[in-house]
């Protein structure tokens, strides 16, 4: 029995429920990783403001956290009380990374816990640094482990169906399904390179607010370089996924490229808009998307007349491309020019308009998790597991959704703006000069 | 044994492990806002702090454990459960998403913010009550099959003296658990004032605890027969309940070993709670589902498996460190605190 307004409501609570967990989410993979490359730092070069850094991050990620977490355990639960019928298929080929995700979950959040109650207990910081790896690891491996079931819906795989039935499932087949490297792989790279950019953000806003603190300086070359570093591989990894997706899943390529008809040296579309079926004010690059799709300019790409129409994803899903690779491109480039700046001294990188620019670098970022996000998922419509299952047939059939919606807006609503308070107020009220102070008194006071 | 059972022991013990840890987090929570508006705080907010700080999260994860485990291991509860419980379940939601985020939001950001902890010690009551719903559908009588779809029938639920006695019942047990297992903390705090006003807490909310559990069995047996005969082949184990708590209670009334008395209560629990499941047993809902037909396939059953041992091997010794660190560690107890706000 279909309920179109259960499905409809089903659909956009779970869109507003991930996409607005996927900002804390991100940030809970990436920090992480950054805090313990601070603290590895700082031990390495015996410089207490890299420790500094590394605490600081994480009173704030501590927030972020929390966010996230709350969030997560709702679109965990959501997931059956929205998608009963998907999480029962689902429940009998791929519960074992989803249960996989809850161990490295749960190893995380005990670290978390050891590493932000024991702040000076131990006199050797490599200690604390100990204490942060794990934390590092199971944060990356929840995005591995929930990534690999997203992967599944994608291009799902390990399991028969015949009369209806599900036979010879093999779990293992199906975590390692063919989405599943560039996926795991693209989610984790831009896990890091959103958190580094924006760290880098917060940098680059307390130096335009007057603190002309070296602490700073050292916080915005270190998150520079990481996000350089990341973004770099992240657009690799963009590249493998075009080619993942020529082979297996062409039509969400071709809705994404507006690539009609299936052809040899086919063109890369960058920007414009779709008019009753044509295409305005776009550049066209010659045979790039053939390279992009299969490393040749003469090679034939798949297009959308290959497909019957009830099974091409949304068009709209082309503008998500465009934001999400623009923006790689950028932070690429503007994190590029400021590395070699910084090397060749070149005056311009210390100036109030290119700090703002590296200030809008970190929201930039997390728009552009959105957009890819938006493109990845909206991308396999109308399929819920391509090919498998429909959307349609997943759904709940209660008639309660749309309360729930409202309930839940409320409810993100007001942990959005109490994250963003929180965290202004705490670091507002206790800038890094005087923190520096603090400790320094209180080492003094220890050893006289 | 065979798959299904050691699935549902795992399961369930998980769940176990949730309901203890959550309800001295609960509990805590009620507590510490109860003293707020008293005016005690002084004597319990810093011995709840320093316990609930580093495990906060990890409480939650035990429940995020046993709802996906469930999905894995009996992926037709996804549609059962998962069709009737939108809106209960959703409730739950909203308020664990409260206290989650609020307990961060004031332990780091604006501590001692009187709004939060009442909110928070608030949404502590009513989680329990919301989530012990599941207890209360599971046996069975307020759910139909309409068009081959689960409904469930919030009237007859409401109404029901089943699900009231079953709120009732976790609300008295989160404050009575919480309440014993604080008074050991407190003691080993050396905080004579905090263990007197916990002590007094505990043996306060043991008797409506009691009655309220006793009186479960006697509503179930109005509702479901068969259920209810299965518990009396049980008797024993309910028995051996009953004489720990008892036990408990008199060392906790004679200021012995508070350590021992949380021993006991966890096991006066952990009898009637397995009593409780073994007694349910084969029904996930009754008399819709068990636990054969819902029962996932055999390769993902055992991978399973081989995926929560191997978690166990990972698990046991951090949370074994997770609790020398803090829970046994005398210098953290007595509030030396390494924590600079």
């Amino acid at each position: 029995m279909l309920n179109e307004d259960a499905l409809f409501y089903s659909r956009v609570l779970t869109e507003l429920t991930l996409s607005f967990h996927i900002i804390y989410a991100t940030i809970g993979v990436g920090v992480p990783l950054m805090i313990m490359i601070a603290q590895w730092v700082g031990i390495k070069k015996n410089d207490e403001h890299y420790i500094l850094l590394a605490r600081r991050w994480t009173r704030g990620f501590v927030i972020t956290v929390a966010v996230g977490v709350v969030t997560g355990t709702a679109i965990g639960l959501q997931l059956s009380l929205l998608w009963p019928n998907f999480m029962e298929l689902a429940g009998h080929v791929i519960a074992l990374p989803l249960f996989m995700e809850t161990f490295a979950f749960f190893f995380e959040a005990i670290f978390l816990g050891i590493y932000l109650y024991t702040w000076d207990r131990f006199e050797n910081q490599r200690k604390h640094l100990l204490l942060l790896i794990p934390v590092a690891i199971g944060a990356s491996f929840s995005a591995v482990f929930i990534t690999m079931v997203n992967a599944f819906m994608n291009a799902p795989q390990g399991f028969e169906i015949m009369n209806g039935e599900l036979v010879n499932i093999n779990p293992l087949v199906a975590m390692f399904n063919p989405a599943m490297p560039t996926k795991v792989a693209h989610v984790v790279a831009t896990a890091y390179m959103t958190a580094a950019f924006i760290l880098a953000s917060i940098a680059a806003f307390r130096l335009l607010r007057g603190s002309n603190h070296i602490y700073h300086k050292k916080a915005l070359f270190l998150t520079m370089k990481l996000g350089l570093i990341f973004s770099i591989a992240t657009a690799v990894i963009g590249d493998f996924s075009g080619k993942y997706l020529a082979e297996y899943q062409p039509e969400k390529l071709a809705a994404a490229e507006w690539h009609f008809e299936t052809e040899e040296n086919a063109p890369l579309i960058l920007y414009g808009v779709l008019d009753d079926g044509e295409v305005k004010y776009a550049f066209k690059i010659p045979s790039a998307l053939s390279i992009l799709a299969h490393g040749f300019p003469s090679s034939e790409v798949v297009g959308l007349d290959q497909f019957a129409d009830d099974e091409i994803p949304p068009l709209s899903i082309h503008y998500m491309f465009d934001i999400m690779v623009t923006i790689g491109v950028w932070m690429v480039i503007l994190s590029l020019v400021f590395w070699l700046g910084t090397r060749r001294g070149w005056a311009f990188i210390q100036t109030k308009w290119y700090r703002w620019l590296i200030v809008l670098g970190g929201p930039l970022s997390v728009i552009a998790i959105e957009a890819g996000w938006w493109l990845a998922e909206v991308g396999r419509q109308p399929w819920v597991l391509r090919g498998v299952m429909r959307t349609a047939e997943a759904a709940t059939s209660s008639n309660q959704v749309d309360k729930m919606l409202i309930l839940f807006a409320g409810l993100y609503l007001i942990l959005g703006i109490g994250s963003i308070v929180v965290l202004s107020r705490m670091f507002r009220r206790n800038p890094v000069e005087r923190e520096i102070e603090d400790r320094k008194a209180e080492k003094g006071g220890a050893t006289s | 044994m065979n798959l299904e059972i050691l699935g549902i022991v795992v399961l369930w013990t998980f769940l176990f492990g949730y309901v203890i840890v959550a309800s001295i987090d609960f509990g805590a929570g009620f507590f510490n806002a109860y003293s707020l508006i008293v005016g005690k705080q002084k004597i319990l907010t810093n011995i709840i702090q320093r316990y609930l700080s580093p495990v906060w999260e990890v409480t939650n994860v035990f429940l995020v454990f046993f709802f996906v485990g469930i999905v894995g291991f009996f992926p037709k509860t996804a549609f059962y459960y998962g069709t009737i419980l939108l809106v209960p379940a959703s409730f739950a939601i909203l308020l664990l998403a409260i206290r989650g985020s609020y307990y961060a939001f004031e332990t780091y950001g604006a501590r001692g913010h009187k709004g939060y902890s009442f909110m928070y010690g608030l949404s502590g009551l009513l989680i329990p009550a919301s989530l012990s719903i599941v207890f209360t559908i599971s046996e069975g009588g307020f759910v139909s099959l309409v068009d081959g779809q689960p409904v469930l029938d919030y009237w007859t639920l409401f109404k029901s003296p089943l699900t009231w006695s079953i709120v009732l019942l976790s609300i008295t047990a989160v404050l009575y658990i919480s309440s014993v297992f604080l008074t050991w903390y407190a003691n080993k705090a050396k905080d004579v004032e905090a263990t007197a006003l916990m002590r007094k807490y505990a043996l306060i909310w043991a008797l409506p605890m009691i009655i309220t559990a006793s009186g479960i069995i006697v509503e179930l047996r109005g509702h479901n027969l068969e259920h209810f005969n299965r518990m009396i082949d049980l008797w024993w184990m309910f028995g051996l309940s009953f004489l720990l708590f008892l036990s408990t209670v008199w060392i906790i009334w004679n200021r012995r070993s508070y350590g021992l008395a949380f021993v006991l209560l966890v096991g006066q629990f952990a009898l009637a709670f397995f009593a409780y499941g073994i007694s349910h047993y084969p029904y996930l809902l009754y008399p819709l589902l068990t636990i054969y037909d819902s029962f996932t396939n055999r390769a993902m059953a055992i991978s399973l498996v081989v995926a929560f041992i191997a978690g166990l091997c990972l698990l046991l010794p951090s949370l074994y460190l997770l609790l020398r660190l803090f829970l046994f560690n005398k210098r953290y107890v007595r509030g030396d605190s390494d924590y600079h706000p």
